[in-house]
């Protein structure tokens, strides 16, 4: 099964329809409860770092078995370094975003805590490609 | 207990999402830094924060939370209020600071 999504970079009413919708989804196919609340954690967060960060973005989620595999590909600025952003309370959100509460640093490290394989990669000036692996 | 049991002992105002009133309480979380909700928040419980914007109802959507606080009679917007109508998930709101009204929350909760 194939979801696919589209998110507009600076539209903060958006964040979080692709993580709502999936979290019905899984729910309808009986996946595990536990399973779904840390796919819906790290999905949120990528949802919220293209429209934080990024000029537009396409989500697409694939459902199999045993597995959802999630792949956000966006255009924007790309992650100059990767290992940085990782860390917890690393941010370079802009003034408004921080006021509205995000900007905390804590979105990749959710995304790390919460799914069993976490890869970005990115293009500096022009991209990034987050896809992460969750078993059921 | 349930949110509409904490209303009248904490002198909470319901601003949307009345549908939501019989939702069971597991407890209460507080922050204005939205990942540390996503990330440290767990189902039924209610959150207290000053940010009133339409995010904070799709995370306590997403978390399953069972009510939202806004302190000092901070007002939600237009689109925050229609979401939590939607999701039956109640936002209460108090004219007291985020130490008083956690502080009685917790005294309630924890005399049960
Ligand atoms: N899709 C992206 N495009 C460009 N930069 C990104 C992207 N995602 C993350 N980053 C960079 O990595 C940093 C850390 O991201 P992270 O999600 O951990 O924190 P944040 O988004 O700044 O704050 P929070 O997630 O706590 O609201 C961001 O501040 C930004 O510099
Ligand atoms: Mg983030």
């Amino acid at each position: 099964m194939e979801l696919n999504f589209s998110i507009e970079g600076g539209d903060f009413t958006q964040a979080g329809q692709a993580s709502s919708r999936v979290k019905k989804v899984l729910k309808q196919l009986g996946v595990d409860v536990k399973c779904i609340k840390s796919i819906v954690i790290a999905l949120y967060e990528a949802e919220v770092n293209v429209v934080a960060h990024a000029h537009r973005g396409h989500i697409l989620i694939q459902i199999e078995k045993d597995r959802i595999t999630t792949t956000i590909e966006d255009e924007g600025p790309g992650i100059p370094d990767i290992n940085l952003a990782m860390q917890e309370g690393f941010s370079t959100a802009s003034k408004k975003v921080r006021e509205m509460g995000f900007g905390a640093g804590m979105g990749l490290p959710n995304m790390k805590k919460n799914t069993d394989d976490l890869q970005i990669s990115s293009v500096i000036g022009k991209s990034t490609i987050v896809k992460m692996v969750n078993y059921f | 207990m349930k949110v509409s049991e904490i209303i009248d002992q904490l002198g909470l105002k319901v601003i949307s999402g009345e549908k939501g009133l019989d939702r069971g309480i597991s407890g209460a979380y507080v922050s204005d830094l939205l990942s540390d909700v996503m990330g440290n928040a767990r189902e039924g419980q209610i959150w207290i924060t000053l940010q009133v914007h339409q995010n904070v109802m799709a995370i306590a959507s997403l978390k399953d939370l069972a009510a939202v606080i806004l302190v000092k009679d901070l007002q939600a917007n237009e689109n925050t209020i229609h979401h939590s109508d939607e999701e039956q998930i109640p936002i209460l709101s108090t004219s007291l600071s985020t130490y008083e009204i956690t502080g009685k929350l917790y005294a309630l909760l924890n005399k049960q």
